[in-house]
């Protein structure tokens, strides 16, 4: 039998009841004016959409081993879209990077066309399939569709497998941790469940794609327009986003001592804003780090393979996670964080100055989620929805570390990314992510305060 | 500006199909926060247990039975059966799904594991895999089942009814709908006011208490979150007829959270506020969807902020907008009142 | 002040006055609004004259026990809270359990309770062995507690709140609920009590005003008489006199020792020493997680375990620096 605590806190402590001065407009229309030119500011930075217009559009990548079994991407192919009446509505060819892409005037079904004289040599796997029929476009969607080259690689073992899939889900899951770790630390130092962190990685993402793709500014050499540069201003502008709500939002809705509940309802309908905000300023489509759409494969003791850039990515994230347990556990900012999160009243009585405590887990969670966003929108693409989905698998990591603990996040987050990953063992590819999220509610079957977590702070 | 269309387009949003579908789903939120405090952030699931239920018994469940065990089921006997299973079946089974692991917990827990089923809903429903594919029809969503409630209109399906805003499908629907949502009301008025609901209501101010009073707290949360589940099954079950359609599409997560929007603004707590809370959001929903359309169309907009597509995102932001602002400073809505205010506890 | 002087002024508060053990007058005198079939059998007097018999032993056995906890032990990490060998409860007398702070009373009075499982151990009420039971279902059995912050539901009118906690009533379950006429009849006599009992405890005028409004002190009154409702033949309080105004004590007081006298068994949690002496027919002392004395209320001022417990190092402390000077 669990013991309730007996009167759970609210976030703060209610202080006195706001009172107005007289002829002072109310909290609740300066909050709505914020926002109001907050939004029409976004209007005003209109350039960073991918595709606002003509929504619709089918397109693809053509790659195919060379002779050295090298993967080439295939320039010059020429493909024709047709709709279902016969008409062609548009031709495209392949670029350098072996995309193509033909806009469509609306949502429906059509029929894509290779020609197969401009293959350079290499030879469709389905010649059948060619011209693929019945390709069903949705509204402000872009249709990927795939026209395999060559021969059909062998399959690997199932051992082999699963040590390409341990390691996908290693890289996996340390960008989980990083983004979790923010999330599992705000929980702890004000009890809030920030449904909205997930925005703030999308933010991270977006902010970096910006600056590195749309951008490109140059005033200061050419080294702004690196990805690295990006990534730095993503993290800066996360972190002072963090900041930002703390300051305008959190904050004073504990200081009115508002409850949990209404701060989790807060959190909800924030993240529905922003998420859409992206949308109407990003578009519906995938979006790529430009040079790093695909890249190099290299191998491993002929046991896995990794892509360059993941590569980078796992060593990136180790090293940034390693530095930061070292910073909680050996600062003294550090210690005070998990000393707040651990038990917030203990830590109070004992001289920490909790609210700066707080502000540092905002600013610094945030920022991370930030960086985590970008390395996820360069493992996979950048796109409105991403963080949203990287929530439920947060909340998966971090309800099974412990919800509240750092090290919880961490462990909890890399665990649930290998069984994401390895799960594909057993089901289809695109079920995945049920996994874990499965895994996340047997957890709180069996042991609802995690593998890190106190039993004491579940309810 | 078509200002015609758009007067009319808030009329149907304030008295139509979907405000109907809201309600339902609203009154059974309410049941869920309003009452016993529980935070259900999957309520879109317990709509498309009601519209999946009805839908698969007809189009896949029932015609495989048939095939297999040599049975007859007609369409309309299948209707029937498919109404019982996505009212009753379904909805209990993922509301003991959500509800086992998580009602012995904070409340948080539900609201994440919620989130976590209507995501594992999606995908699955969704995929393509063909073993699932040929019971759910992946996003194309399963067709055929609205017939026997359609044979039962007694209106003409060429003429319009009432000013010309309703074809006769759908006015019998609507007739239906708004028959359906008294009984409901009626039931949930009943529910609230009994000694049931008296410690539905104790549980969610204080559930130690209730407890030394010997009341089995977690019983009774199940019980909410089965009965307020089975509302929002109903709700789902006349969407899919209305569009006479079961797709994943309908029921995302987006849904859940215009659900708490009609809520909040109705004011948790009370019976008839989440219906004139369902009624006001998809009024102005509705409103503001064709008053922007037409705006864009007749370029009063200019396209380069905003166009056709952009609208419906729009109305999410203001959705998205509006329910942070009620949580934060009005959280008893229009009808609560601040002593029983569900939303600022202790 | 010598170390001498602190332990004068200690054994004052702890040794009662003399004189016989009156009490605070009991309220009035109409008993049946409480009395119920469970305390029927209940002689208070008898009950009371049988503890004359019983050793001043910790884990002294009782001629009528009703509530028995034997090796119970919680641990909470590292640090075990309560390691109570063996103790019981005597029907029909008012006991008390006290402590200094961090004594453990807290844990074990909810491991008595069952709103928390001991690691070890079993405990067995009026004869029902209590151990896999739930919380909930123990005021079936006839214990209900109160808590030391008052769960009066603020968000329910006085009444609501007393009706809350009558038993038993059919329209509790969902089935009937919406059946009105079968449970309007039950409805009105829960009613009936209801308003009895909240006349007893002179809270009608406050009937249907939310509980919220009320003070601090007509809360823990609303919480007693809720917790009447019941039935019980046991009632458990935890610091029944924490944040009461000195006004409202003597009331309070007189409740308790009605509801002894109606034939109830009564535990409660204290650190207010008058209370304690005033009305408690015994005394269970707790220390570090153990039980370390039991007795009347006159004894325990000069048992020197409890005096140890009590005064820790700083008594030894004091005399040592007395020695030095």
């Amino acid at each position: 039998m669990l013991l309730r605590s007996l009167g759970e806190p609210s976030v703060g402590r209610a202080t006195h009841t706001p009172h107005q001065r007289p002829g002072r407009r109310p909290t609740w229309l300066t909050t709505l004016l914020g926002f109001v030119a907050a939004f029409v500011a976004i209007l005003a930075v209109n350039g960073t959409a991918v595709a606002q217009n003509g929504d619709e559009t089918v397109g693809g990548t053509m790659r195919a081993k060379d002779e050295s079994g090298e993967n080439v991407f295939v320039e010059g192919v020429e493909f024709s879209v047709v709709d279902v009446d016969g008409n062609e509505v548009g031709t495209a060819t392949t670029d350098a990077d072996g995309v193509w892409l033909v806009e469509l005037p609306g949502p429906g079904v059509y029929s894509v066309l290779l020609d197969t004289e401009t293959l350079q040599g290499f030879e469709l796997r389905n010649p059948d399939k060619n011209p693929l029929t019945g390709v069903e476009v949705q509204p402000s969607t872009n249709k990927n569709t795939l026209f395999p080259l060559g021969e059909r690689v062998l399959e690997e073992s199932n051992s082999i497998r699963a040590v390409q899939l341990f390691v996908d889900g290693i890289k996996l899951g340390m960008i989980i941790a990083m983004c979790a770790i923010g999330l599992s630390l705000i929980y702890g130092t004000t009890g809030l469940t920030n449904f909205a962190h997930g925005e703030m990685v999308t933010f991270g993402a977006m902010t970096a794609y910006v600056f590195h793709v749309t951008w490109q500014l140059d005033f200061l050499g050419t080294w702004m327009t690196s990805l690295a540069f990006g990534a730095i201003m993503a993290v800066l502008f996360a972190g002072i986003a963090g900041g930002l709500f703390n300051r305008f939002v959190w904050k004073p809705l504990r200081n009115r001592g508002a409850s949990l509940i209404s701060a989790l309802v807060v959190s909800i309908g924030l993240s529905i804003f922003f998420r859409y905000v992206f949308l109407y300023q990003f578009g519906g489509r995938a979006g790529f780090y430009r040079d790093y759409r695909i890249g190099q494969q290299v191998e491993f003791f002929g046991l896995f393979t990794m892509l360059r850039k993941d590569i980078f990515i796992v060593v990136f994230s180790a090293l940034v996670l390693v530095g930061i347990g070292t910073a909680l556990s050996r600062t003294r900012v550090g210690k005070a964080m998990r000393a707040v999160s651990d038990n917030r009243d203990l830590a109070e009585s004992s001289g920490i100055d909790v609210e700066q405590v707080i502000r540092y887990v905002w600013i610094v969670g945030s920022a991370l989620a930030g960086l985590g966003g970008v390395l996820f929108g360069l493992t996979e693409n950048i796109n409105w929805e991403m963080g949203f989905r990287l929530l439920l698998l947060m909340f998966a990591g971090v309800t099974l570390g412990g919800l509240g603990t750092a090290y919880g996040a961490l462990l909890g987050s890399i665990i649930a990314g290998v069984f994401i990953q390895m799960s594909t063992l057993v089901i289809p590819g695109d079920m995945k992510n049920v996994g874990a999220l499965m895994a996340l509610i047997i957890i709180l079957l069996v042991r609802p305060q995690g593998l890190l977590g106190r039993a004491e702070r579940i309810g | 500006m078509d200002w015609g269309s758009i007067i009319e387009s808030l009329f149907r949003g304030l008295i139509g199909e979907s405000f109907i579908v809201f309600a339902l789903a609203a009154i059974g939120l309410n049941l869920h926060f309003g009452y016993t405090g529980l935070l259900n952030f999957g309520q879109a699931v317990f709509m498309a247990a009601g519209a999946y239920g009805l839908a698969m018994m007809v189009a896949t469940i029932g015609p495989a039975a048939n095939r297999n065990f040599g049975w007859d089921l007609s369409e309309s006997t299948l209707f029937w059966l498919g109404i019982f299973v996505g009212v009753v079946v379904f909805p209990v089974v993922f509301a003991l799904i959500m509800g086992i692991p998580t009602l012995r917990l904070r409340a948080d827990y539900l609201a994440i594991v919620t989130i976590a089923v209507a995501e594992i809903f999606r995908i699955v429903v969704r995929s393509p895999t063909p073993s699932i594919k040929k019971w759910t029809n992946s996003s194309d969503g399963l067709t055929g089942f609205s017939g026997t409630f359609y044979d039962m209109s007694p209106f003409s399906t060429q003429d319009r009814y009432l000013f010309n805003l309703f074809t006769g499908n759908q006015m019998f629907l609507v007739i239906v709908g708004w028959g359906v949502l008294a009984i409901g009301a009626t039931i949930c008025w009943l529910l609230v006011r009994s000694p049931w609901g008296r410690v539905l209501k104790a549980i969610r101010e204080d559930e130690d208490a209730a407890r030394s009073l010997g009341k089995n707290a977690y019983s009774y949360k199940m019980q909410a979150l089965i009965l307020g589940g089975v509302f929002g099954a109903v709700g789902g079950m006349i969407r899919a007829i209305g569009f006479s359609v079961a797709q994943p599409d309908n029921f995302i997560t987006d849904v859940t959270f215009f659900v708490w929007v009609a809520l909040i603004l109705g004011g948790a707590g009370k019976v008839l506020a989440p219906i004139v809370g369902a009624s006001l959001v998809y009024g102005l929903l509705n409103f503001s969807d064709t008053f922007l359309r037409e705006g864009v169309a007749a370029e009063v907009i200019p396209e380069s902020i905003m166009t056709g597509t952009q609208v419906g995102q729009v109305r999410f932001m203001l959705m998205g907008l509006g329910l942070a602002l009620l949580a934060a400073f009005r959280p008893q809505g229009i009808f609560g009142n601040k002593e029983e205010m569900a939303l600022d506890d202790r | 002040m010598t170390g001498n002087d602190f332990d004068d002024e200690l054994k004052d508060v702890l040794i009662p006055d003399a004189g016989p053990h009156a009490g605070p007058a009991t309220h009035s005198s109409d008993m049946s609004v409480i009395t119920s079939d469970k305390i029927a059998g209940v002689d208070p007097q008898a009950a009371r004259a049988a503890l004359a018999d019983v050793p001043w032993e910790p884990g002294a056995k009782k001629p009528d026990p009703i509530l028995v906890a034997d090796n119970v032990v919680r641990r909470f990490g590292g640090l075990t809270a309560v390691d109570a060998d063996h103790v019981e409860i005597q029907r029909g007398v008012i006991t008390a359990l006290i402590g200094p702070n961090g004594a453990g009373k807290t844990t074990f009075f909810n491991l008595l309770t069952n709103f928390d499982a001991p690691d070890e151990g079993t405990r067995v009420f009026d004869g029902h062995n209590i151990d896999k039971v739930p919380a909930h279902k123990i005021a079936n059995y006839g214990m209900v507690r109160t808590f030391q912050l008052t769960k009066a539901l603020s968000k329910m009118t006085v009444i609501e709140n007393m009706k809350l906690g009558a038993t038993g009533q059919k329209g509790e379950s969902l089935w009937r609920s919406v059946l009105p006429f079968m449970w309007k009849n039950q409805e009105r006599e829960i009613e009936a009590r209801a308003d009895a009992l909240l006349d007893r405890f002179k809270l009608s005028h406050m009937r249907d005003e939310f509980a919220g409004t009320m003070s601090g002190g007509q809360r823990k009154l609303l919480e007693m008489a809720r917790a009447l409702m019941v039935e019980p033949s046991m009632v458990m309080l935890d610091e029944p006199m924490a944040g009461v105004n000195p006004a409202l004590t003597q009331s309070l007081l007189g409740h308790v020792t009605g509801l002894r006298d109606a034939g109830m068994t009564v535990l409660f949690v204290e650190h207010d020493m008058d209370m304690v002496q005033e009305i408690s027919d015994w005394v269970i002392v707790m220390a570090e997680g153990r039980i370390i004395a039991e007795g009347p209320p006159a004894s325990i001022g000069q048992n020197q375990a409890v005096v140890d417990a009590y005064l820790g190092t700083h008594h030894h402390a004091a005399l040592d620096l007395e020695a030095e000077l």
